[in-house]
């Protein structure tokens, strides 16, 4: 019999699961807080590994919506989620309160404000960026400094906002040092003639063909690799980026002027999400996503009968990992809803 | 004599197995954050001595981990205790008073103390 | 004469207590400085005299310091010690007035009941007995008080009780044994003689009824002679050698001597005088806040006092000054911390027990062996300028504050020289605070030579802690100024004309600017011109600590961090937009711990300052005029 699931948020997991579940015959509504489907992926411009475009990405999750079976809402988060008679009530912006006989958690997460980490500067100095700036610069293939010059030296620093106590982060964002990588590259082939350094503490090159895209980086496009944590950033009288950083490996301090300073800001729990959590009672880790019931066959589990997690809200992961992550959600959710 | 493929000048290596880490541990009893470095290198890099004269904190941190105090004698008694390091560090070192105790350890080891 | 016997452990007692406490402060005083020592004698034949009078009224006998704390408390130390002063001053003037001679030894006014049984029985005799019953009774409560305090702490209010050694809790004993045995005994006595007042005719006549009073009474007096013996003869080993103490230290204090840079006999006169009453616990935020128990000021004189290794307890503080504030007897609790750190003081060996007693302890002052230092700094070429601005290390890890102060700077058309922009050195209170005044003056010599060699006029400073040695330890011939100081001078002669944010903020005092340098005014007057400052708990000499502070080298980053988040929760209770401070140390420790915008001053004066323009030249003299003419 087909049933109805609720899935709060529309990005990569929260679509992915519902194509699962409307493809089983499902009734699926997925409340997503923004105006359009897509969630983080759909800013992207090319992803790792392969460098495919997003769009491709993004195309494939917009025709996964296009089912009878599925109704988007867009405009509208999720609040509060609570156990009622053998259902689930769902309550969403506006005060109306909705039911469900599931729902999948799929808020995903927020990037880290580089504003927080204000040695770098984010927000002070001019041509201080974020990768998702540098994300959003490819789109509008438009990569130039703050006055307009074509940069003749870019540095990318590794971990801001991630494995960092200072701003309450110890986790690891994982996807972070490969992202580096791509955009090293893509600067590389949009601007020959410019200089690109990355400031590494590790290179987690985690996931199929990205240690080959590390070596690729060097071998094809010449990107320089420096292990060392840059301490401060500041801008100077030409506008340019002074920091200081050592260089580990060679055992001394380093200092470097850069056209453009890239900042590769970490993930974090959704703001909405933690809101969620804490409403509905959702235990939420020391790294502030949520907790799931195991973390090795667990994953998708929530205390609560009904409730399954999908994606980045229990911990940072590509789209490659999410997507599964999210059917993997779905079959749970199938496997309870035939159950009952 | 067999050091297992390292056929290197004794000055050069690092003989771990004849190692004297006894700063090492006075540091590591008084003050256990030691423990938790990673080396990155923000503090080295932020450091106010390190703008005027040779003082590597992370290099220090790393050598006497390994039990080599003998380049670090001058060396430590750079610091002027402002806290920069401590204010960058991502994983909470105490580092001031890692460098406080490494003067006192490497003072006591010269006179058979520890 | 056999029941005379029992009055000897008093009369011993007595008599050593008052010998030993007048040779103790005999050669106290005879270890002054000689400035000190006119200081001190000026004192007694003065207007101090009459201010230590006064004081010791106050605050020995009424506790008015610890009443205003916590009145429970306050309470239950008044009625022991005012309490117990009444009975002596009645008792002595009930054995003049009413005993057989006049001038009697003290043992008849404090054991006038079993020398005068039958006293008491009408007329003016009789409502001198109420009277006296009733001081007994006033002290009875506060003791029921104390007792329940050692065991209930908070029911007087206090979260954490000092812990005891050995020999305070004998005295401790004895002391809580004197007035129920006095009441005991008196009991009995009036019990079998059918005299007493209120309280003791009562009880002694209930006692009477069932017990042999008459055989139970001098086991009453011996104990209330022995406790009271026993009492005094621990009194110089234990936490209530205070009580004699005390009274030199506030006629020392109002004579105006301090407690300087060194080891000294005012150092040592303190450090006896501490009642570890524990208020200083209650306000240490490692305390409640961080749940760090032992490091506290009254744990820290007490080793000192015991000869015992305090090392982990010495640099284990954040030194924000709290405890000093609310110290009922006055100890200068930072500068005794400073010189121990300057100075390690030890006795030769662990302290035994007859040691205490000792009229002059044998104690070795070492100072900190020199492990830094930094001769391979290099002159840099010297610059003019009439007015430098020094960031410090702390404000390069804001380098909002920076840019702003630029901001503020351009805008008022001074004409200044960033004197650290590409780095420089720092300015040395973290090494004075870690006890290393040499090794921190060769840091001081370098910076000062650069600002000599500018011809400053003024040197303005975005960093309380560089502020505060700049002005303590450096000696220049500019106007040394914190960057709230130089904001305010700026507004109010018209150079700066920021615009009103619409917005509700709260200021925090921070330690070194506060109740290090006794800057509270300016700050308030600078966020007052741009913006809505709110009230905030605990302010101005009672400001929280961040929690960042360089001077404790021990604690662990999460305990500074829960410390942090406890103040900025207390801060922002009223929900404010923005908390404000004028510290880059503050500003960092804050920022993670709370929600609220941690803003510095010069950043919320230059986010209320229109679009830069080029002002009129006039402006420019017009901050040296100032200067030149205060």
């Amino acid at each position: 019999m087909a049933k109805h699931v609720i899935i709060a948020g529309g990005g990569v997991a929260g679509i992915e699961a519902a194509g699962v579940l409307a493809d089983m015959g499902h009734t699926v509504s997925i409340l997503e807080k923004e105006g359009n489907p897509g969630g983080h992926v759909s800013k992207w411009h090319a992803l790792f590994p392969d460098r495919r475009p997003a769009g491709e990405v993004t195309g494939y999750l917009g025709k996964r919506i296009e089912n009878e079976n599925i109704r988007f809402i867009a405009g509208t988060s999720v609040e509060k989620i609570e156990r009622h008679g053998g259902g689930l009530t769902v309550g969403i912006s506006g005060g109306t309160t909705l039911n469900a006989d599931a729902v999948i958690v799929a808020t995903g997460f927020d990037l880290f404000d580089a504003r927080r980490k204000e040695e770098y500067g984010y927000g002070i100095y001019d041509n201080v960026i974020t990768s998702a700036d540098l994300e959003q610069m490819f789109n509008d293939d438009r990569l130039l400094t703050s006055d307009g010059r074509v940069p003749d030296r870019i540095g990318f620093v590794h971990c801001v906002g991630s494995r960092d106590e200072k701003v309450c982060n110890e986790h690891c964002s994982k996807v972070c040092c490969v992202t580096a990588v791509k955009q090293a590259i893509e600067v590389r082939e949009k601007l020959p003639g410019c200089e690109v350094f990355c400031f590494y503490m590790d290179m987690r090159m985690f996931g199929p063909f990205y240690e080959e895209l590390y070596r690729e980086s060097q071998e094809k496009y010449n990107v320089n690799y420096i292990r060392g944590k840059v301490s401060e950033a500041s801008g100077t009288m030409k506008k340019r980026v002074a920091l200081k950083v050592e260089d580990t490996l060679a055992g001394r301090p380093l200092k470097m002027e850069v056209d453009l300073l890239v900042l590769m800001t970490g993930m974090e729990m959704s703001k909405s999400g933690a809101k969620l959590a804490e409403a509905s009672g959702f235990a939420t880790g020391i790294n502030r996503f949520l907790e799931s019931t195991d973390n090795h066959y667990g994953s998708n589990m929530s205390k609560m009968k009904g409730v399954f997690y999908a994606g980045t809200c229990t911990a940072p992961m590509n789209i490659t990992d999410t997507i599964s992550h999210a059917r993997a959600a779905a079959v749970e959710a199938v496997k309870y809803l035939s159950s009952k | 004599m067999n050091r297992f493929g390292f056929h290197i000048n004794k000055s050069r290596l690092i003989d771990y197995d004849t190692s004297d880490r006894k700063v090492r541990q006075y540091i590591t009893d008084r003050e256990p954050s030691f423990r938790v470095c990673f080396a990155c290198g923000g503090c080295t890099a932020t450091c106010t001595a390190g703008q005027h004269a040779s003082f590597n904190l992370r290099r220090m941190n790393t050598l006497i981990r390994r039990g080599e105090i003998a380049p670090l004698r001058e060396e430590v008694s750079r610091c002027m205790l402002c806290g920069k390091c401590q204010l960058i560090c991502p994983r909470g070192v105490n580092t001031r008073n890692v460098v406080a105790l490494a003067a006192e350890a490497i003072m006591k080891y010269d006179r058979n103390e520890l | 004469m056999n029941s005379e016997l029992f009055l000897l452990p008093f009369n011993l007692g007595l008599y050593f207590i008052l010998i030993y406490s007048v040779t103790r402060s005999v050669i106290w005083f005879r270890d002054l400085s000689r400035s000190d020592k006119l200081r001190l004698q000026r004192g007694f034949f003065g207007r101090p005299f009459g201010e230590s009078l006064k004081e010791i009224f106050n605050e020995s006998l009424l506790h008015r310091r610890i009443f205003r704390e916590n009145p429970v408390l306050g309470y239950m130390h008044m009625s022991l010690a005012f309490g117990w002063f009444l009975l002596i001053v009645f008792g002595t003037i009930e054995a003049d007035f009413f005993g057989e001679k006049h001038l009697n030894p003290p043992a008849h006014a404090i054991f006038f009941r079993f020398f005068n049984p039958d006293h008491g029985e009408a007329g003016f005799a009789k409502i001198y007995g109420i009277w006296m019953d009733f001081l007994l009774a006033f002290i009875l409560s506060g003791l029921f008080l104390a007792i329940v305090k050692r065991f209930i702490p908070k029911t007087v209010g206090m979260k954490k009780r000092t812990r005891h050694t050995w020999t305070d809790r004998i005295a401790l004993i004895s002391l809580w044994l004197i007035f129920p045995s006095r009441l005991l005994a008196e009991s009995f006595t009036c019990g079998a003689h059918g005299t007493g007042s209120f309280l003791t005719g009562n009880l002694g006549a209930a006692l009477a009824s069932f017990l042999p009073a008459a055989e139970t009474a001098p086991y009453f007096w011996w104990l209330y002679s022995l406790s009271l013996g026993t009492f005094f003869f621990l009194l110089p080993a234990s936490r209530y050698f205070h009580i004699p103490v005390e009274l030199l230290l506030i006629f020392m204090r109002n004579s105006g001597i301090k407690t300087g840079d060194r080891t000294s006999s005012y150092a040592e006169v303190q450090v006896h005088a501490c009642s570890s009453c524990g208020i200083c616990i209650g306000t240490c935020q490692m305390s409640y806040a961080a749940g760090i128990n032992d490091i506290q000021s009254t744990y820290f004189i007490k080793g000192l006092r015991d000869g015992r290794d305090i090392s982990d307890i010495t640099m284990n503080c954040l030194m924000c000054g709290r405890c000093e504030e609310v110290c009922p007897v006055g100890i200068e609790l930072g500068p005794l911390r400073l010189i121990q750190r300057r100075q390690e003081r030890r006795p030769a060996e662990p302290l035994k027990f007859l040691d205490r007693y000792k009229l002059k302890k044998t104690v070795t002052v070492q100072e900190k062996e020199p492990t830094h230092s930094y001769s391979y700094l290099r002159k840099p070429d010297p610059v003019k300028a009439d007015i430098l601005f020094f960031a410090g290390c702390m404000t390069h890890l804001t380098p909002s504050v920076i840019v702003a102060m630029k901001k503020i700077m351009e805008s008022a058309g001074v004409s200044w020289h960033f004197m650290d922009e590409s780095g420089g050195v720092c300015c040395g209170r973290p090494l004075t605070l870690a006890g290393r005044d040499k090794e921190a003056r060769e840091l001081i010599n370098h910076n000062s030579d650069i600002i000599w060699k500018s011809g400053a006029k003024i040197l303005v400073t975005s960093c309380p802690i560089c502020y505060k040695v700049f002005k303590e330890s450096y000696y220049l011939d500019a106007a040394v100024m914190h960057h709230s100081e130089f904001i305010n001078l700026l507004i109010e002669e018209g150079s700066l004309r920021p615009g009103y944010l619409h917005k509700k903020v709260v200021y925090h005092d921070p330690c070194d600017l506060g109740r290090g340098s006794g800057v509270y005014e300016e700050p308030r007057a600078v966020i007052s011109y741009v913006a809505d400052l709110q009230p905030a708990p605990q302010e101005e000499s009672m400001s929280l600590c961040c929690g960042g502070s360089l001077a404790n080298m021990h604690i662990p980053s999460e305990k500074r961090m829960m410390i942090a988040k406890d103040a900025a929760k207390i801060l922002t209770s009223g929900a404010p937009d923005a908390l404000i401070t004028a510290c880059p140390l503050c500003r960092k420790t804050f920022s993670p711990a709370t929600e609220t915008k941690v803003t510095d001053i010069a950043e919320l004066v230059a986010e209320a300052l229109p679009e830069f323009k080029k002002p009129a030249r006039s402006t420019r003299k017009k901050v040296l005029h100032r200067v030149d003419n205060s």
